[in-house]
Order: C-alpha cells, then sequence, then structure tokens
C-alpha cells in the first residue's frame, strides 16, 4: 500500500519517512480557504457554537493579516499558495484507544515509524495524528486514575469543554500573528493535557504527527495545563512524505504552568524538506514554576518558531533550548522569546544551529523584561556550525530591558568545521565522515543530552543521515 | 606479514621535502631521513622553527602540508598517499603538541571511536571499561577525567596525559610524541614519561620530538637526531642529547655554518 516517491533521494538524499499511503481519505475539503470552509470543519467536527464563532472571528483576522516581511528568505512566505491546500483532510472516522482499531495502513505507518513499539517501551502515554485527525491515543491507566487527561484536542473539547474554554486562546490570541489566525480558523487535531494539582507524570507522554496527504495544511492545536505542583513531559515528533508540491504545517501550542509547576515540552522536527513549517509556541509559568522547551528542528523548508515563556509571577523559571539543523534548501529560522514579567524570574536560553551546503539558519531570539520585574537574571547563549563555505547563519538578537535591577547575559559564535579538529580524529583512525558526525554530534551536544535518551539516539541518528556524503 | 616487511623498518622516512601547504607554499622539510626500527626509541631535536613539528605532521598525513618528494613508508608500505585515518589504521599515533578541543565528544567516546576504526570492531565495554581504568591508573589521573570532552577546558599538562591516555589505550606500533614534554612541570613530565616507558617494547617503534633534552632524562633514547633548517644534520647516541643539554645547539649551528641564519639565530640555544 505504500510506495516511496522516487524524487525522494533527489530532494534530500536518504530521507527514511518519504513513502506515503496510496488510500482515500473518509473525507477530504476542497482545496482553498473560504468562511464556509471555515464553517463545514466546525460542523463535521459538531462543535459548540462558540468556537465555530472563534474560528469564523479567526478566519477574518488571518484575511486582513500579512505575512511577516522579516523572516525567511525573500519569497519564500509568499510562494505559499493558498488556493491549492487541502485544510481538512479525515482519514479515519474515529480516535481510537486501542492499536488494534486503527485501520490497517495507518497502523502499518506508524508501525514503520516506531510509534507502539515505543509506547510500551517507554511512554505514559501516546498519541497519533494522521493528516488533519488524530487517530489513537493512550494514557497508561495509573495516570488516568490520578486524572491525568490525555486527549486528542477535538476530544478535549468534547469531553472537558469548560476547561477547554477557559483557557483556549488565553497564551495564543488568534490575532498574535497570520498563521496563529489560520490555526485558529482552520485547526484539528492536537493534544489536551491536564494534569492535576501535585500529580508527577514521571515518564513523558508523546504524540506523533504525520503528513500523508499531498498539498496538506496541518494545523493541530495543543492545550496543556499543568496544575499547581505537578510535572509532565511532553514530547512530539513529525514526519511528511515527499511530494513535489509543499505542505503546510501551522501548529499553535499553549501551555499554561501554575504555580510550583514544571513542563518540559521536547520536539523533534523532521518534516520532509517540502514543508513549510510555521508554528507559534507559547507558555505562561506562574509563581516559582518552571517551563521548559526543547526545540529540535532537522527538516522542514522553512522552519519559523520561536518557542515562548512569560514569566507572569516571581521566582518563574523559562529554558529554551533550541537545535536546528538546515541541509541543502533548507531555511531554520528559529530562536526562543522569554519575556520577564515578574520580579526575580529567571531564563536561560540555548541556540545551537548547523548548516550545510545551501542551508541556512537563523537564530531570531526576544528577551524583553519589563520595569518592576527586578532581581531577575537572563543569559542567551547562541552557538553556529557551518559545515562548508556555502552555508550560512545569521544571529538576530532583540533585547528590550525595562528595569535596571536585573543580569543579562548574551553570548554569541560562529564557527566552521575545522580541518584540525578533523585531523585530529583522523589521527586516531576514525574516517573523515566519522570524524565530521562525531564533531556535528559534540556541537549540538548540550542539547541532546537534555533528551529522552529513545529521542537523543533517534536525533543524533537523524543529524547523521543529514550529514551522509558531506565530506570528501 | 611477509618476513621481508617483518624485516623492513617501522617508519622509514626517504628523502622528504614537505612545505606547507600555503599560500605561501614554503618548504620546511627540506629532505630528511630516518628509520625507526621495532623496539627503537629514537628522539628527534632541533631549535625552534627547524621544522619537527612539520616533519612529524607529514608523517602522521596532515592535511596542511604537501609533501613535495621523498616517501614515508609503515612497515614496508609506501603511505605517502594515504589520509591520516589510514596510516593511523596502519598503527601510527601523533601525539599532537597543541591537541585540538573538540566539544560535546568525550575521551570515551573518542577512544571508542578510534580503537573501533582501528580494530574494526567495537571492544565490549568490560573489556574497555578495565582496560581504560588500568591506564588511567598508570597515568594517575582520576576516572572522571574520561567523561570529559576531548581536550575542552584542559590545562596545558591534562592536554599532555590526555594524549598519552590515548597512546596507552591504543597501543601503535609507531608513536610519535610532538613535544610531549613542553609546558610540563617535573611531575607531569615524570609521569608522562613513565607512561611512554611502560609503553616501550620489542615491537614498538617510538620517535621523541623535543626541543630540550628534558623528557630524555626519564625516557633514554637509542639514537638522537638533531634538525636544523628542515635536514638532519647530526645523529648519534644518548651522549648527543647530553652535549646538547650543556652546551646548547650553537656549537652544532656553527660547525654547519648556518649560525647566521635567522631561523637558528633566532631561536638557537635555549
Amino acid at each position: 500500500m505504500t510506495t516511496v516517491n522516487p524524487r525522494a533521494r533527489d530532494v534530500v538524499g536518504e530521507y527514511k519517512w518519504g513513502f506515503h499511503d496510496d488510500v482515500q481519505p473518509l473525507f477530504i475539503a476542497e482545496p482553498g480557504l473560504s468562511e464556509e470552509v471555515v464553517r463545514e470543519i466546525s460542523a463535521l467536527k459538531g462543535e459548540p457554537d462558540w468556537m465555530t464563532e472563534y474560528r469564523v472571528d479567526a478566519y477574518r483576522t488571518f484575511c486582513e493579516k500579512d505575512d511577516p516581511t522579516w523572516a525567511g528568505s525573500p519569497g519564500l512566505l509568499q510562494a505559499i499558495d493558498f488556493d491549492k491546500i487541502h485544510y481538512y483532510v479525515r482519514a479515519t472516522d474515529r480516535d481510537s484507544t486501542n492499536w488494534d482499531d486503527v485501520p490497517e495502513y495507518i497502523k502499518d505507518t506508524f508501525d514503520k515509524l516506531g510509534i507502539p513499539e515505543a509506547e510500551r517501551q517507554f511512554l505514559a502515554g501516546a498519541g497519533a495524528q494522521y493528516d488533519s485527525e488524530v487517530v489513537y491515543h493512550n494514557i497508561r491507566e495509573d495516570l488516568a486514575k490520578q486524572g491525568v487527561v490525555f486527549l486528542g484536542m477535538d476530544q478535549g473539547l468534547a469531553e472537558h469543554e469548560e476547561l477547554v474554554r477557559e483557557h483556549f486562546g488565553t497564551i495564543v490570541p488568534s490575532a498574535d500573528n497570520r498563521y496563529a489566525a489560520l490555526n485558529s480558523a482552520v485547526w484539528s487535531g492536537g493534544s489536551f493535557i491536564y494534569v492535576p494539582p501535585g500529580v508527577n507524570v514521571e515518564i513523558p507522554l508523546q504524540a506523533y504527527f504525520r503528513i500523508n496527504t499531498e498539498s496538506m495544511g496541518q494545523f493541530e492545536r495543543t492545550l496543556i495545563i499543568a496544575d499547581e505542583g505537578s510535572y509532565v513531559h511532553y514530547v512530539e515528533g513529525c514526519t511528511a512524505p515527499i511530494y513535489s508540491t509543499d505542505s503546510l504545517h501551522s501548529a499553535v501550542v499553549e501551555i499554561i504552568v501554575k504555580k510550583d509547576a514544571r513542563v518540559r515540552y521536547t520536539t523533534i522536527q523532521n518534516w520532509s524538506n517540502n514543508v513549510y513549517n510555521l508554528v507559534t509556541k507559547r507558555a505562561a509559568a506562574y509563581e516559582n514554576a518552571v517551563m521548559e522547551w526543547v526545540d529540535g528542528n532537522i527538516g522542514s523548508k522553512l522552519t519559523m518558531k520561536y518557542p515562548s515563556v512569560f514569566l507572569m509571577e516571581p521566582g518563574a523559571h523559562g529554558e529554551i533550548l533550541s537545535l536546528a539543523f538546515a541541509g541543502d534548501g533548507q531555511h531554520q529560522d528559529a530562536g526562543g522569546k522569554v519575556v520577564h514579567v515578574a520580579p526575580r524570574t529567571t531564563s536561560a536560553v540555548v541556540s545551537k544551529s548547523v548548516s550545510r551546503g545551501s542551508g541556512r539558519t537563523s537564530y531570531r531570539g526576544l528577551l524583553k523584561v519589563h520595569e518592576g520585574a527586578e532581581d531577575s537574571s537572563s543569559t542567551v547563549r547562541c552557538d553556529a556550525l557551518l559545515l562548508d563555505e556555502r552555508s550560512r547563519s545569521d544571529t538576530y538578537p532583540t533585547m528590550e530591558v525595562d528595569e535596571e535591577r536585573v543580569n543579562i547575559g548574551h553570548e554569541a559564535s560562529v564557527s566552521k568545521l575545522g580541518e584540525d579538529q578533523l585531523f585530529y580524529l583522523m589521527s586516531r583512525g576514525i574516517t573523515e565522515e566519522e570524524a565530521a558526525k562525531m564533531v556535528v554530534n559534540g556541537f549540538v551536544e548540550p542539547i541532546v543530552k537534555e533528551l529522552p535518551m529513545e529521542y537523543a539516539i533517534e536525533l543524533n541518528r537523524l543529524i547523521e543521515l543529514q550529514m551522509e556524503g558531506s565530506v570528501g | 606479514m611477509s618476513e621481508r616487511a617483518a624485516e623492513s623498518p617501522i617508519l622509514d622516512v626517504r628523502g622528504l621535502k614537505v612545505s606547507i601547504a600555503g599560500p605561501p607554499e614554503l618548504q620546511i622539510v627540506r629532505g630528511v631521513d630516518l628509520a625507526v626500527r621495532a623496539g627503537e626509541v629514537h628522539a628527534l631535536m632541533g631549535p625552534n622553527g627547524s621544522g619537527k613539528s612539520t616533519l612529524a605532521s607529514a608523517i602522521a598525513g596532515s592535511p596542511a602540508y604537501l609533501v613535495d618528494e621523498g616517501q614515508v613508508l609503515l612497515h614496508g608500505e609506501d603511505v605517502t598517499a594515504l589520509a591520516a585515518d589510514e596510516r593511523a589504521r596502519r598503527g601510527l599515533f601523533l601525539s599532537f603538541q597543541y591537541p585540538t578541543a573538540i566539544p560535546g565528544v568525550t575521551m570515551v567516546n573518542l577512544l571508542r571511536a578510534s580503537l573501533k576504526a582501528r580494530r574494526g570492531t567495537e571492544p565490549s565495554a568490560r573489556e574497555f571499561l578495565a582496560e581504560l581504568r588500568e591506564t588511567l591508573a598508570t597515568l594517575k589521573m582520576d576516572e572522571s577525567f574520561a567523561r570529559r570532552y576531548v581536550n575542552d577546558g584542559f590545562s596545558g599538562g591534562e592536554k599532555k596525559r590526555a594524549e598519552i591516555l590515548q597512546l596507552g589505550m591504543l597501543k601503535p606500533t609507531l608513536a610519535i610524541l610532538d613535544e610531549t614534554d613542553s609546558g610540563l612541570d617535573v611531575d607531569a613530565l615524570r609521569t608522562v614519561a613513565e607512561g611512554v616507558n611502560a609503553l616501550r617494547s620489542p615491537e614498538i617503534g617510538i620517535l621523541i620530538i623535543t626541543h630540550y633534552e628534558r623528557i630524555l632524562n626519564y625516557v633514554t633514547p637509542d639514537f638522537v637526531h638533531v634538525l636544523v633548517d628542515g635536514r638532519i644534520v647530526r645523529s648519534g647516541d644518548v651522549s648527543l642529547a647530553k652535549r646538547i643539554e650543556a652546551e646548547g645547539y650553537d656549537p652544532i649551528l656553527r660547525a654547519i655554518g648556518e649560525g647566521a641564519t635567522p631561523v637558528a639565530a633566532a631561536t638557537g640555544g635555549e
């Protein structure tokens, strides 16, 4: 049922997840976007009226807003043809908690990606989204008994409407930016997580996002609420087939970290190189809460993603670890935003980027300290590694500090894959290609060591795939 | 290995001329012949700027240098055209004068990858750990050292000991120690020298490159060569090193009529 696109190798070398399933989805919206399409999606989902109106309102905002002019290579964003995108594709008619109920071909796909295996081995719960809809989610029984909720966003809305209504769109308003507006209009799937006070979800919850349909737009929406003193680690992974036309992935993630709670959100993004990945991720951290973003971007054509933390109350801590690898034809425009609103708040941003061939990485960061956020401190460190003469990296750090009693540190470096490092490793018997991989894996080590071991291994492997043929 | 190959020197440098890969291309080694046989320890001495490190790097296959003429043979095989990793897998080890830092790669990573590359198979964890502990103990190094990133934030002495740790673990058949004694205090020097002595065996050839004779007080060489301006101008036994210790390089430079060359004049003696 699956075929490998022969163009795959031309596009990204050995992209392992470039296959696609040749099946007719149950429902596929006509390409193009209108208020009618937005209302149709909402009706299909049987949503409450307030959500329908929220979507329509967001659609109007989307129509009014322009693309940001500051990011990406010139014309790259403007090349997205919104009239050719399928905004909603449903492959199956239900979201199952039993893996056996998932349609065979979808199961095959996720089997190939190792999802059920991963869940059995080291996850507290897993979700899988195929095109627009979540096809599977499950959570360990003991956690469910403690009141932990882990659902697809649509099901979350259906089963916990009041909780969703209270928080949805409060962290990322639909008017935040053009793509947040688009997501708010046509969102489908994503995860809804609620962790009750004091509950510690020791092992990660994972969601896996897969685009299958050509010229598809995936607009998942995730809302995580960590109640007082709780802890949860959420991990997401993304892949897509390789088609000759581009797909769009535009997610919105909102996280609320209440007093003394801690949330870690880890992303390993490995979209194929024809996916626009335009994502708004933001968290609000309250008194003594800790929010950590670990963001790895390996795939996509253009990624624009700046995970943000708003430190709302005293003692809150935010951390952003960002890793980007841009191979030929890729532009990773990534970074992070930290906003210190309250006193004694702390933050740390570490960004590592690697560019190869015609690949471009940009670090774009905003550090804002409001007046009154005294005794706060922040450190920003961004390092770029260029693998050859053609590759490129830029840094755009912005700092707006309106409070004097703060401690701010910023360091940036750009280095080239050094001949002396290669010679040193080669003089030990290691081949040039292996040596280059070691240097790059060493460079990203400070980020990778923050990942659960299985993901660290996967990420190192992805980077090694990206490095194939880069030397000699 | 054929009998003939077994009889040939481990390292055989023939008429070697080496330039910096430039630009500008500048010939630094200007015709060196040197043979190191199994079980022998050779010391290559010479004033700063005489080409010692260039010779060592060229023998190891550094892409920073070009071989203009001559050959490098390892175990009788011409390796002049081979890359550094292929030479290393044939038994060569270079202890660097200025080892480079590789952030994020631990000493353990490096050692395992090197052993795997040399042996073709990954060493078993148990075997590796036992070897590592023993070698660390010999070098009076704490075990935490193995978990640190290669040369990253190491002191001068730690870098040199890290080189000797690799030497001890990789067990080459030809070891070139490039100024391994420089920048070491007496205790560290003694430890490093003990590491080298522990390695001496009838199977291995060792080439010690040094500006001073200090290390030779701890590791007694079988042969001593003096390199001046890219050529070996004197060869002898350990008494040659003693003479340089007593008199410096000036008498040799005067004898060969090079005393006035800018390179030697600027750096002659100590």
